[in-house]
Parts: structure tokens; C-alpha cells; sequence
């Protein structure tokens, strides 16, 4: 139950394919996010705009540790994560652009968007509210004698919610399939670390529901693999939930409305130096897992999708105004 | 059976005919919980269909979610109805705009043992369904009687959307009554003239729906033939009975147990307003508990509550108008 520093030594067990694989889905959230910015500074996203820069290799080394039939409950800055469960990007888009096409068709914005039948919760403005959700999904499981595992995002700010500690209590009593991924960027919109929490380190808070943390590097895209990977085996196996803190930097406002002057320059500074895209393809290059043509193709295939995507998007129709009403209430299906 | 006896035999008959079901909630399992609902269910299910939940309302209502969106008939047990405001989040933010939000079913129901003269003082006894009723995307439902405590709760069982049960504390052990066997399904959303009258509607739910009865049967004496209607569901509520009844009589008397102001009776008072003005003899009165949290004290509380003299003075003054 002690809290240990994982490496990023199981990267050794992915394939070049599948190296390359998680760089593409980096590389997609950030293109995603960095063509919806031009477009909310535009004014054609309407409302809030949020981005996971910095976040990538979180998004994607945790979502890449789990298998075909696993779940997800992710929050706002996790692009990639809801890329990787299936989720296409023009639908993405039409989310953004509040059009019938998106995930919400209009009712939801933003990336407050999932698909239940893809086995992805939706994620609310209430922090933390999905970790007991997703422990409950977890439990839906067990009680099937699925082995199948939840994985659950969730920033600094969210662990002082009650939601948080409810929702990892719950999963801990009762030993559910639960991965806990801890999105430390250090702020919370404007709210330092200090300011949250008096604990020495957020991952000091797992021993307190009984249950093992982990602490990694959240710009190593193959540390947060590692820890996942060893978390949803272990969760697989009936071991219970176990809480990963990576450790990150938001380098964004909190939205795009933010311009985080509250945030010193040279922090950013230091963090823009360890870009978690930039250290991947660095050493990817370095083992000659990245090659010139290869990263050519990628980028050129990358550009395209994001251009397509936004263009199906741009063609979905806006919600009908008549279909306000519809949709508060599921009609039975007499089961 | 007994009210209390109604919902334990609708949650064993659906827990046996449906292996999604299954009940959630604090000392629910070894104990049987609080009133004593899941008696004997932890032998017959087991301990994955009955939970013995940690004291943590946010989750546990928060894992019946979770539950629901794999396809699970998830019935949480609130202890008492009043802790929900720990769950409020999950409640009216996560599960209400479910639907609206993907597209996707959420089979929830969430038991709520509700209401007053139990004794139970500011924190036990409260009557708070107007804070869901005001929630697009919850169906809610009062049952005043065994037949329809069973009835309701197969319904909110069967029904693909949250379901807040309010059952009334007071009624568990009220009196006993005959409650039809097998499949009897009372539909949400459709209410009940409990008593057959002329003179005046008198619209209720709950606990007070028995002291609506009995204040009838003394107006009964003095010759004044009250109709009452058991609204049953508040949300949605059965306009076509309201406007019916109102329509009939001419006059309407809406009387709850919940404070007054911005109660479900000022919703049915609306109603009646706008879609029945032209039916209307005499004013829409309400008669309700007072605006002031729900004292501890039996001589304060009675104080409180619409009581059954009070209600038939209310009969006779509306006759009257």
C-alpha cells in the first residue's frame, strides 16, 4: 500500500506500431485543439472553449492500457482519450460547433460529450461528479462477472470535492475495477496546489481509502502507460482501485477565456521545455522509431482528418428549434 | 398488507423476475434497513444485489448511476429522504440530464422515505419532492396506498428513466389493506379519484390523502359530497384528471403536507388557472404546512401539518362560496 515512482520502462513491451499509434493520437488532440482555438477565437464555437495541452500523454498512456471491452469516464482535457474509444473527430467538431452532428446534438457543449454505447460516460461541469459514476459502471460489471475495468480522469481541484472522496471510498470498499487517473496541472482554473490541499503530495491521499498510489511523470507518455498498464491488470484481477497522479502543467488557460496571468511566466517556461509531444517524438527519433518519412506521412494524414472532419462538421445542420422539448425522457421499451 | 409490507413484496417479485434489479443502500443487507424493507433479501440475492453501501449518499446514488448507464435496474435506498441533499449533484445534474444529453436510457429509481408524524423533527420528516418536480428529466411519485405503493414502485422499476419513490414514512404501518397479487402496475403519471363527490376537488397525495378522506367523510355528515383525487404521480402529473375533477365540481381544494410556498400544489393551482378558469366557482385554495422547517416537538408539529378539522372547514367554507 506504499506510494511508489513508476518508470517508464514498459515501454520496451509496445510495438513500433504501437508507439507510433500513440503519438498519432497525441498529435490528433493537439491538432483538434489548436484548429478549435482559431475557431473560438473566430466566434464560431459558441460558450466556453477548453484544452488539454500538456495533458497528452495523459490522455493517451492512460486509454492505451486498456482493452477492447473497458470503460471510460474522462473529464475536459482528455481529447484523446475519447479518440481512442471511438469517438471521430468530425463528430468532435459538430460538438464544438453545437451542431445536430455532435455527440449532444446542441444539448451539452464543449467536451462535455461521451457515448454510453461506446462504453464513455459523459463528463459534467461538476468535478469529480463521474467518479462514483464510474464506480457504479464498475460494479454493473463485477456484478455480471465481466472482467472489465472503469478507468476515471479527474484534475487537482476535483480531490477536494466530496464527490472524489465518496466516489474513490465507495470504490475501495467494495474492491471495484477501477483505475484512478489524477490529472495534477498544478491549478485549478485559478487555484494553486497550496491553496487545494495541505498534503505533501495528492497521491499521499490514497493509503487513506487503503488503496496503492502512484505518482509519475505526466508528461511521459510511457510512465503513464506503465502505471496504467499495472493498474487495470490489477484492477482486472479483483485488486481493487489504485490512484495514479501524474503530474503535469496546464499550459492553457483554464479556458480559452483565461489568460492565466496568475500563473508565472517561468513555470510555464520550464514545463513548455518539457512538451509531452516533443519528448515523445524526440525519442522516438532518437530509437529510430520515427522517421522523417513516417513523421511526414503522419502529419500529412493528421492535417487531413482534422480539415475533413471540421468540414462534415461544418455541414451538420444546427439543432431544429422544434425539437427543444424532445428527448427529457427516454420512451419505454417495455422490457 | 401493510404499506411498508407492498413495497418490500414489489422489490422481491421484480429482484426475482428481473436479474438487472437490485437494491443499494446504507444497513440495507445484514440489517435490512432501516424500516426493515430488505429483511431476509441478503439470504435470498446475495451481497452483489443487495449492497450494504458505505454512509455516502453522493456515491452510492452516484454508483446506481453508473449501474443504470451498463443497463443494471438499480434501486437505491435514501434512509431517509431528507440526506438526498448530499446526492443533489447526482440527482438533479448527472441523472436528469442523462437522457436529454446521450440519447441513452437511465432505468434509476430512488427510494425515498419521506414525511412527517414520525416524530423525526427538522432533518427526518421533510417533504421535498417540489425541489425534483422543479427537475426536467426525474419522474416522481407519492403512492398513498399499499396497492399503489406496489403498483408504483413496479412501474418505477420498469420505467427507463429516474424515478424518485416518495414513500411516506407515517404510512408504513398505517393500516392494512388488500393488494392485488401478481402484476399490478399503477402507470405513472395517471391519478386516482380516491372518493366520488360534486360539491369540490379536493386535490392531495401522501399522508395527507388520508386525512383528505377522513375530512371529506365529516363534510359528508353536513351533506357536502367531496370528490378527492390521489394525484399519485407529481411529475409528470396527470393534468387531464386535474382539469377532469375541477371541471366537475367547479371548485378545488389542493392540500400537502410539504411547505406551501412554490409546493406542488402551487403548480396544480396554476394549472387549474389556466386551463380551467372558465370551470372555476370559487377561488383555488391551498391548504399546506407552514413555511418554517418541520419542528420536532408532536405538539408543534401538529401545529404545523394540515390537520384533518382544518381540512373539513376548508370543505365547508369552499361549498359554501
Amino acid at each position: 500500500m506504499s506510494t511508489i515512482e513508476a518508470t517508464s520502462r514498459a515501454g520496451d513491451a509496445l510495438t513500433p506500431g504501437e508507439l507510433l499509434e500513440m503519438l498519432y493520437y497525441m498529435r490528433l488532440q493537439r491538432a483538434i485543439e489548436d484548429r478549435a482555438i482559431k475557431l473560438y477565437y473566430q466566434g464560431r464555437i459558441p460558450g466556453a472553449y477548453f484544452t488539454g495541452w500538456g495533458h497528452e500523454a495523459i490522455a493517451v498512456g492512460a486509454t492505451y492500457a486498456l482493452g477492447p471491452a473497458d470503460l471510460l469516464a474522462p473529464m475536459h482535457r482528455d481529447l484523446a482519450a475519447y479518440l481512442m474509444r471511438g469517438i471521430p473527430a468530425r463528430r468532435v467538431f459538430a460538438q464544438f460547433l453545437d451542431r445536430e452532428g455532435g455527440l449532444t446534438r446542441g444539448r451539452d457543449g464543449n467536451i462535455h460529450m461521451g457515448d454510453p454505447r461506446l462504453g464513455i460516460l459523459p463528463f459534467i461541469s461538476h468535478m469529480a461528479a463521474s467518479v462514483p459514476v464510474a464506480a457504479g459502471m464498475a460494479l454493473a460489471c463485477r456484478q455480471r462477472g465481466q472482467a472489465r475495468v472503469v478507468l476515471t480522469f479527474f484534475g487537482d481541484g476535483a480531490t477536494s470535492t466530496g464527490a472524489w472522496h465518496e466516489g474513490v471510498n465507495f470504490a475501495a470498499v467494495l474492491r471495484l475495477p477501477v483505475v484512478l487517473v489524477l490529472e495534477n496541472n498544478q491549478y485549478a482554473y485559478s487555484t494553486p496546489l497550496d491553496r487545494q490541499t495541505a498534503a505533501r503530495a495528492l497521491v499521499d491521499k490514497a493509503p487513506g481509502y487503503g488503496i496503492p498510489g502512484v505518482a509519475v511523470d505526466g508528461n511521459d507518455v510511457l510512465a503513464v502507460y506503465a502505471a496504467a498498464r499495472a493498474a487495470v491488470a490489477r484492477a482486472r484481477d479483483g485488486g481493487g482501485p489504485t490512484l495514479i497522479e501524474c503530474r503535469t502543467m496546464r499550459m492553457r488557460g483554464h479556458s480559452e477565456a483565461d489568460h492565466f496571468a496568475y500563473v508565472p511566466r517561468e513555470l510555464l517556461a520550464a514545463w513548455a521545455a518539457r512538451d509531452p509531444i516533443a519528448l515523445f517524438e524526440r525519442r522516438l527519433r532518437e530509437e529510430g522509431q520515427l522517421t522523417a518519412e513516417a513523421d511526414r506521412a503522419m502529419q500529412g494524414r493528421i492535417a487531413q482528418e482534422v480539415e475533413e472532419a471540421l468540414a462534415w462538421a461544418e455541414a451538420s445542420p444546427e439543432p431544429a428549434p422544434a425539437s427543444v422539448a424532445e428527448g427529457v425522457y427516454a420512451a419505454s421499451d417495455g422490457r | 398488507m401493510t404499506y411498508l409490507e407492498a413495497i418490500r413484496e414489489a422489490l422481491r417479485s421484480e429482484m426475482r423476475r428481473d436479474p438487472r434489479v437490485f437494491v443499494l443502500g446504507e444497513d440495507i443487507g445484514v440489517h435490512g434497513g432501516a424500516f426493515g424493507i430488505t429483511k431476509g433479501f441478503l439470504d435470498e440475492f446475495g451481497p452483489w444485489r443487495v449492497i450494504d453501501a458505505p454512509l455516502s449518499e453522493a456515491a452510492n446514488v452516484g454508483a446506481g448511476i453508473g449501474a443504470a448507464v451498463m443497463g443494471m435496474r438499480p434501486v437505491v435506498e435514501l434512509q431517509f429522504a431528507d440526506f438526498v441533499t448530499d446526492a443533489f449533484t447526482q440527482v438533479v445534474n448527472m441523472a436528469a440530464t442523462f437522457h436529454w444529453r446521450t440519447g441513452c436510457p437511465l432505468p434509476l429509481v430512488l427510494r425515498m422515505p419521506y414525511g412527517g408524524d414520525v416524530k423525526g423533527g427538522p432533518f427526518h420528516s421533510q417533504c421535498k419532492e417540489a425541489w425534483f418536480v422543479h427537475t426536467p428529466g426525474l419522474k416522481v411519485v407519492a403512492p398513498a396506498t399499499a396497492g399503489d405503493a406496489k403498483g408504483l414502485l413496479l412501474a418505477a422499476i420498469r420505467d427507463p428513466n429516474p424515478v424518485l419513490y416518495f414513500e411516506h414514512k407515517h404510512l408504513y404501518r398505517y393500516r392494512r389493506e388488500e393488494v392485488p397479487d401478481g402484476e399490478h402496475v399503477t402507470p405513472i403519471g395517471r391519478a386516482h379519484v380516491a372518493r366520488e363527490g360534486t360539491a369540490l376537488s379536493v386535490i392531495s397525495y401522501g399522508w395527507m390523502l388520508h386525512k383528505c378522506l377522513a375530512a371529506a367523510d365529516a363534510a359528508a355528515r353536513d351533506g357536502i359530497a367531496a370528490e378527492v383525487l390521489d394525484l399519485r404521480s407529481l411529475l409528470p402529473l396527470d393534468r387531464d384528471a386535474i382539469l377532469g375533477t375541477v371541471r366537475k365540481t367547479g371548485k378545488a381544494l389542493i392540500v400537502h403536507e410539504a411547505t406551501r410556498t412554490a409546493g406542488v400544489g402551487a403548480e396544480v393551482a396554476a394549472l387549474i388557472a389556466e386551463e380551467a378558469f372558465e370551470s372555476l366557482d370559487g377561488p383555488v385554495v391551498r391548504l399546506a404546512s407552514e413555511d418554517t422547517p418541520v419542528p420536532h416537538s408532536p405538539v408543534l408539529e401538529a401545529a404545523f401539518q394540515p390537520q384533518v378539522e382544518e381540512i373539513a372547514g376548508a370543505i365547508r367554507a369552499l361549498a359554501a362560496y
